[in-house]
């Protein structure tokens, strides 16, 4: 029965972590902008010859 | 050259991400443009951080517009040693650089992105540095509510399945993490609603945030008095389901475009500096230390930004920002000018009359500030329907607690809570906002884009339509054009067609266009007098074409409408006039809309179309011309003084006061990157003929949420059933809860979808 509570207790930190992980995503703006990041990931950093 | 400069450092990659990258650089910059940037001051009041090596700083690139403009931009520190890094927000059409301020200053930087294409634009209103950041609280209240809703529901599951005897243990365990997880819903998540009601409340009136506030704190009572007095697990997963459905809908409702600006004020359209003479002498000056009998040096394609007499140069001056009309008007030495005009001729001095923040425009936009943000706008219908509902339910509280202190004294108080609990008008808040929601989405696919929901509600509700003419009505890309005189022959046409095409003079290149050059003549001597006309020889003849002085010699009459005259080898032969087309759309628009509202037609021009216009609008509608801005603002306010509800269309500055003053303003633009006066919505002028099916869609929101509104009172009809019996357990609540709130936004979604496509939006 115990185990029960601990497994309660995992899943609400794990869940903790990811509310975490969503504010901080909002607060560092990812976002406030949809079009560039998925564009600038294409850029080649040498452009070929 | 932006190639050669491309191709040096090694960015040639930029040309293979798109088919046309770049845009046409059409003006060329004047060389000290930026000059003002070498100025501490300015350049303190525009850079966001600065230390001994490094400034970092935002512009404003209006012209981005595809990935390769990305990474042209991201690229920028390949271009000049001194940049360390550049980051786009392609979004907000903004770009972060990151300088040396030892190895480049910041007017090269600004030079540097003129060069390739990307003319930062400064404004007035840059100086000011309060650029407000988008508001995120909401968000981060929702994820908590989202992630202690989630749990609860979880935890609440063993509950209502039923817990054998021997777990009475986990039950306790179970109902105290509850207990604990509602309690950052109560205290952060619900704060919106706890805010709006306090406000309506101090404003001795009944919003509908009020009750749903009381649910809330009645539905926690009642739940911790239930766990710690272990009679029972309370209704934490009610509660909080509540929240997280109502933040969902006001996040959907008051998703805002960032790239759209509603709040424009003068000084957004005024630049940041301007050269000032003194002792001959160029000396670029921030716009508010601009003082009076200062001679102000405005170069071409600059703002004039204070009123003032020409006193050198010849002015010729593009007045669009303000009226609409994209013919530029001409101005001779000592006559006054009215500051918000560009200069398209050449450079001019200009002496200051008034100061930039006393000037004729910027008064009348000053003018009613206080007015606007009064109380005066109208309440949502939504919070007259809460009011009565809160009433109802309040009496249907005590009617039932009465009835149960006389028969079992025990269950009153149970009875009073869980009616308040039952009876939360969040359905009816529901449906309103995820229909606002909806409805804002759709709009603004159809590029209509409306500043918040309550315009909805405006534009559901008014009965008569304001249109400006110059630049609303009419096109302001297109002219009609006329000839009148000694008819020429084809070949002559050709001839002043060849011309014409010489010059970028805004009437040249119309004419051109009209005449259709075909066969190429070779044109010799080719000269243009600014603001005069221009003249050469074409296939050795000798044409001339500019204005009645320029053709004739002499100073006549001025002319009526804008007209441009022919010389062939000096001989005058006539004149083709230039006249506002209408938009094609025009006529079906106005027969859409005449059957159901009032329609005027307010302009600034001379009267001379006044049939052909009223022919347009109809022989009931109001044509109004040479109105200045401030008759058009009085003649809304005359109009509202009957009590009519009134939707002002304009386009120019010129509009601002009265786009301000009616009940809904809306700003027409050819494009939504362009600068628009304050308003209530933003329209793109090719969207104009759905203008009345638009209205139609907001007329279909009331329509959705009373009918949303009826489907709620059915389920709180079963609430109350159980609630007045005393017998709601927490069990019934949690199904009632979750299924009325997804049917009510399932029903506004499909229905507003619904509408949108029967009237093909």
């Amino acid at each position: 029965m115990s185990v029960i509570v601990v497994l309660l207790l995992a899943s609400i930190s794990v869940a903790t972590l990811f509310l975490a992980a969503f504010i901080w995503s909002v607060k560092r703006g990812q976002f406030d902008d949809n079009y560039s990041p998925p564009r600038r990931i294409l850029f080649d950093d040498t452009p070929p010859e | 050259m932006v190639y050669q400069l491309i191709n040096q450092n090694g960015l040639c990659e930029y040309y293979n991400l798109n088919e046309n990258p770049g845009i046409n650089q059409r003006i060329s910059v004047r060389k000290d443009k930026f000059a003002f940037l070498d100025d501490r001051k300015i350049e303190q009041q525009l850079i966001s951080f600065k230390d001994d090596t490094q400034i970092h700083i935002s512009f404003y690139l209006p012209q981005m517009h595809c990935s390769s403009c990305l990474y042209l931009l991201e690229n920028l520190h390949k271009l000049n040693k001194g940049v360390i890094a550049s980051k786009v927000n392609f979004t907000r059409k903004e770009a972060t650089v990151r300088f040396n301020h030892k190895e480049v200053s910041l007017r090269q930087v600004a030079e540097l992105l003129t060069a390739i294409g990307y003319e930062p634009y400064i404004s007035l209103s840059d100086l000011k540095q309060a650029r407000p950041s988008v508001n995120k609280t909401m968000i981060y209240q929702l994820g908590v509510a989202g992630f202690c809703f989630a749990n609860i529901m979880l935890m609440s599951f063993p509950e209502y399945l039923g817990l054998e005897s021997a777990e009475k243990s986990l039950q306790g365990v179970f109902r105290t993490l509850n207990f604990i997880l509602s309690l950052p819903v109560l205290l952060y998540s619900a704060l919106p609603f706890y805010e709006s009601s306090w406000k309506s409340i101090r404003h001795k009136f009944l919003n509908i945030d009020a009750p749903i506030a009381l649910a809330v704190i009645m539905t926690f009572i009642r739940s911790a008095y239930e766990v710690l007095s272990g009679t029972g697990a309370g209704y934490f997963d009610s509660m909080t389901g509540i929240v997280f459905f109502m933040l969902v809908g006001r996040v959907l409702q008051q998703k805002t475009y960032q790239q759209l600006s509603f709040e424009r004020d003068y000084t957004s359209y005024f630049p940041v500096a301007v050269s000032v003479l003194k002792n001959k002498e160029e000396i670029p000056t921030a716009l508010p230390d601009i003082k009076l009998n200062d001679t102000l040096l405005i170069h071409s394609e600059e703002l004039i930004p204070a009123d003032g007499i020409l006193t050198k140069g010849k002015a010729f001056i593009d007045y669009s920002f303000v009226t609409g009309e994209s013919l530029p008007v001409m101005k001779e030495v000592g006559e006054f000018i009215y500051a918000g005009g560009k200069q398209t001729g050449g450079t001019i001095e200009l002496l200051v009359m008034k100061e930039v923040a006393q000037s004729y425009l910027t008064r009348l936009w000053n003018k009613d500030d206080s007015k606007a943000t009064s109380e005066e706008k109208s309440h949502s219908f939504v919070h007259a329907l809460g009011k009565y509902f809160t009433y109802i339910v309040f009496a249907l509280a005590l009617i039932g607690a009465l009835y149960w202190y006389f028969h079992d004294s025990s269950k009153a108080w149970n009875v009073i809570t869980t009616v308040l609990i039952v009876a939360c008008p969040c359905a009816l808040l529901l449906s309103n906002s995820f229909t606002n929601g909806n409805i804002l989405t759709i709009l603004a696919r159809n590029k209509f884009y409306l500043r918040n929901a309550q315009a909805i509600e405006d534009i559901a509700n008014i009965n008569h339509i304001v249109f400006d003419k110059t630049g609303t009505l009419t096109n302001p890309h297109h002219q009609d054009i006329v000839y009148e005189g000694t008819p020429l022959t084809k070949e002559q046409e050709q001839l002043v067609s060849t011309l014409a095409a010489q010059s970028t003079h805004p009437l040249s290149k119309a004419l051109a266009a009209y005449l259709h050059r075909n066969n190429k003549f070779e044109v010799i001597g080719f000269s243009e007098v600014k603001g005069e006309g221009i003249e050469g020889f074409v296939n050795g003849e000798l044409v001339a074409l500019g204005s009645k002085k320029f053709i004739k010699g002499r100073f006549t009459q001025p002319d009526q409408g804008t007209r441009v005259y022919v010389a062939i080898e000096n001989k005058p032969f006539g004149y083709f006039s230039f006249q506002n087309h209408y938009r094609e759309t025009l006529p079906q628009l106005v027969h859409d809309l005449r059957k159901q509202y009032d329609l005027s037609v307010i302009s600034g021009d001379s009267n001379a179309e006044r049939e052909n216009l009223q022919n347009l609008m109809g022989i009931t509608s109001t044509v109004l011309f040479e109105q200045s801005p401030a008759d058009k603002l009085i003649y809304i306010q005359r109009l509202q003084n009957k009590k009519e509800k009134v939707m002002m269309i304009g386009d120019g500055l010129n509009d601002a006061g009265a786009l301000k003053q009616s009940n809904v303003g809306i700003a027409l633009t050819e494009n939504t990157n362009n600068f628009t006066p304050a308003s209530d919505a933003i329209l793109e002028a090719g969207q104009l003929s759905k203008l009345s099916r638009f209205i139609q869609l907001c007329k279909a929101n009331k329509q959705i949420v009373m009918a949303s509104f009826i489907l709620s009172i059915v389920y709180n009809v079963i609430g109350l059933f159980f609630a007045l019996q005393g017998v709601l357990s927490p069990m019934i609540a949690a199904i009632l809860m979750p299924s009325s709130s997804l049917s009510i936004i399932l029903l506004t979604f499909g229905s507003s979808t619904l509408a949108a496509k029967w009237l093909r939006l």
